[in-house]
């Protein structure tokens, strides 16, 4: 059976049974977190050094979208969305964070091959800094989020706040199990990162952030499948954000010949508990991705100073 | 003694593909077959080291030492076998290795020894020797980008980090072979604290010199298998020999290149030996080689006999001719031989090469055997180099130096 030998840092003494066990590779990544902390250290230095705006640039990015957004869906073919500019803010900042995390996370390893080949690390290190920079960044555009919230006065769902750090945990767990997975995956078949920018366009259209749910959901009810856009965990992520922040679960959207308002379900009807229950179900689902990414990551890993 | 290192069966396998197929596409179009040749870079490799040893691996290039010494770091897998390893490790496989150009030294020092597995508050501890280490260069630059640096400069930083990283194991893959000779010593300073501190030392490498130097035992590997084990003096005799065997070594032919190409040729050579039993030449026994020749009923005037004897990396170590000596053969005629004593062959330890040639004065070839006759000398002691000069050293407490030779000095800085 293969082995590798193994190191921490600090141990003085390191068995190795048959395989690396995913306990002791969580105990090594542990162990390296410096590194980790590091890692997204340089990736955020690195990425603006000698750029005059600096970490601006990272709110640029996101501001630029969303004025681009809001002059189309707003402006050129109006979706009628009352405050849409807040209503896509709510959704689109953490699923950014996604996109730009599972991208970085994809080449990490490829990129990083000259350190790979010559040092050993555990290497799940290299994509869950590629995230961690980009959670990072997340957190600086979400200053954005809350100054425009209280510019606007907006009432926020004060009672559904909590689910906020639930639904960035949960993502942050699917991001990672994806990222991992793609890091791995893409040493040996480096089609994987021309696939994500196309899988990811898809994954945005597909995901409630410039819609309503329920405006496609009801759609979906003749055929019975209101369900299928929750399959898609940063459905539910997205969700809970627009839940929490938007705060309208029905809005007016016009008025009918005889000046009647109309009104459009944009939220699911559902309460509280509704919002707990499906994000531990997507939490515990991606918890179970995760380790299998991990193990996918463990399983090709011996390869990877070979591949290379 | 603890084992620092145990390797139990440890085999390697790469496939090499005939293509880089590294796209589904190409996969699925060859339906998941890739042609490809397998070739075994370690094969059944048993090896314990013990803790605080230092051990050489020794072997040409492609002998699988570098593979072997990166499946220990954990870099590679091994296909089949086990190695287990007690202690912290640390790999000098390749220094700067992570050097990010854009952050400045200081902030690399950092990234670079977590790396390497050190945490924060350590690497604050040692910062300044680790700047120390490498240089007043560094030490100057340490705030600027690293990608300003010489590679001189890249090289000691890295080195100088990982030598900080405070192993229980050391393994180096040629490295100390890097920077100018004070920079060399310096690492081999810091080689030896490590050794007085009881460390575990794996060397890499095919420098046979420096394995006498540092190494308290060695093992050479050829074509993937372990081939020797034991004092790093016999070890070094099996390599040179080995490698002796990848190029057969056989003369080179070119009869085209005279135009008195086998008027006379060399019929074979003799070693004599002053023990018959045992095929070795100790400190101050003669050398006697004997050549011989046939004129092939010629009758031939011009003519010089000439042996030059050259080292393992095929470097000349003497040579002489029967011209050059003015010691003129003569006219000779038929089959005979041409004898060569040397007196005393002042040589260290190793398997040399003798050439032998028989040319006209012009240098014009009859015949000529390059490099294929082996002469196995065996020298006591752990010098290095070449030759074998005889040495005292001593101390003269309160002596000054000048007024008995020419006297250099070097300038501070």
């Amino acid at each position: 059976m293969a082995t590798t030998a193994r190191h921490g840092p600090g141990d003085g003494v390191r068995t190795t049974g048959t395989a690396v066990t995913l306990r002791s590779r969580v105990a090594d990544i542990v162990a390296y977190r410096e590194l980790l902390v590091n890692l997204i250290r340089k990736e955020l230095k690195v990425r603006y050094k000698n750029s005059a705006l600096g970490f601006v640039w990272s709110l640029v990015n996101p501001a630029v979208t969303i004025a681009v957004f809001y002059m189309i869906f707003s402006v050129i073919l109006p979706n009628s969305i009352p405050d849409f500019v807040l209503f896509l803010m709510s959704g689109v900042l953490i699923f950014n964070m996604f996109q730009n995390g599972t991208a970085a996370a994809v080449g990490s390893v490829v990129g990083n091959a000259p350190l790979i080949k010559k040092v050993w690390f555990p290497r799940e290190v290299l994509p869950l800094a590629s995230i961690g920079s980009c959670f990072v960044d997340f957190l600086l555009q979400s200053s954005v989020l809350v100054v425009a919230f209280t510019v606007a006065r907006w009432r926020v769902g004060w009672i559904y706040l909590p689910l906020i750090p639930l639904a960035i945990v949960v993502a942050l767990l699917f991001t990672t199990a994806f990222g991992v997975w793609l890091a791995a995956v893409n040493v040996k078949f480096r089609d994987m990162q021309h696939f994500l920018g196309i899988a990811l366009m898809v994954w945005f259209w597909g995901t409630p952030i410039i819609y309503g749910y329920e405006q496609v959901a009801h759609r979906l009810s003749r055929f019975h499948l209101t369900w299928l856009p929750l399959i898609n965990p940063y459905a539910i992520v997205s969700l809970s954000f627009q839940r929490a922040l938007y705060n309208r679960r029905r809005v007016r959207t016009g008025t009918d010949a005889a000046h009647h308002p109309i009104y459009t379900t944009l939220l699911p009807d559902h309460g509280y508990l509704w919002y707990l229950g499906v994000l531990a179900v997507v939490g515990a689902v991606s918890f179970l991705l995760l380790v299998g990414a991990m193990r996918t990551f463990r399983r090709l890993e011996g390869d990877f100073a070979e591949e290379l | 003694m603890a084992a620092a290192v145990e390797i139990e069966g440890v085999s390697k396998r790469f496939r090499l593909y005939h293509e880089k197929f590294t796209s589904l596409k190409e996969r699925i179009l060859h339906g998941g077959r890739i042609p490809y040749e397998d070739f075994w870079a370690l094969q059944d490799v048993n090896l314990r080291i013990e803790a605080g040893e230092s051990i050489g691996l020794l072997g040409h290039n492609g002998s699988g030492k570098s593979t072997l010494l990166k499946c220990i770091a954990g870099i590679l897998r091994p296909t089949s076998g086990e190695i287990r390893t007690q202690g912290r490790l640390a790999a000098l496989l390749e220094l700067g290795a992570g050097f990010q150009p854009d952050l400045s030294g200081r902030e690399n020092v950092f990234l670079n020894g977590s790396i390497l597995g050190m945490k924060r508050a350590a690497i604050a501890k040692r910062f300044d020797d680790i700047v120390h280490f490498a240089g007043d260069e560094v030490e100057r630059m340490i705030d600027n980008q690293v990608k300003f640096y010489s590679s001189g400069m890249y090289v000691r930083l890295g080195f100088a980090i990982a030598i900080n990283v405070d192993p229980d194991i050391l393994l180096v893959d040629e490295v100390l072979a890097v920077g100018d000779e004070a920079f060399q010593r310096k690492c081999l300073d810091k080689v030896a604290a490590f050794q007085a501190e009881g460390r575990t030392i794996i060397v890499v490498t095919h420098a046979a010199d420096l394995v006498r130097q540092v190494c308290t035992r060695a093992a050479a590997l050829d074509h993937g298998r372990l081939v020797a084990m034991g004092e790093p003096n016999d070890v070094i005799r099996t390599f040179r020999d080995t490698l002796m065997t990848g190029d057969d070594g056989a003369g080179v032919d070119d009869p085209d290149a005279s135009p008195f190409w086998h008027r006379v040729r060399i019929t074979a050579v003799e070693v004599v030996y002053p023990d018959p039993a045992q095929a070795i030449l100790l400190p101050g026994q003669p050398l006697e080689l004997r050549i011989g020749f046939d004129t092939c009923d010629n009758r031939v005037d011009d003519i010089v006999a000439g042996i030059a004897i050259h080292g393992t990396l095929g470097q000349l170590a003497y040579g002489t001719n029967s011209h050059l000596s003015g010691q003129e053969l003569g006219t000779l005629q038929g089959t005979g031989v041409v004898c060569f004593r040397v007196a005393d062959l002042p040589l260290l330890d190793g398997t040399y090469r003798v050439t032998v040639s028989l040319h006209t004065r012009g240098g014009l070839r009859y015949d000529h055997w390059e490099q294929h006759v082996p002469v196995e000398i065996k020298a006591p002691g752990r010098d290095v180099g070449v030759v074998r000069l005889a040495t005292k050293i001593q101390v003269e407490p309160g002596a000054t130096l000048g007024g008995r030779g020419a006297l250099f000095r070097k300038d501070a800085g």
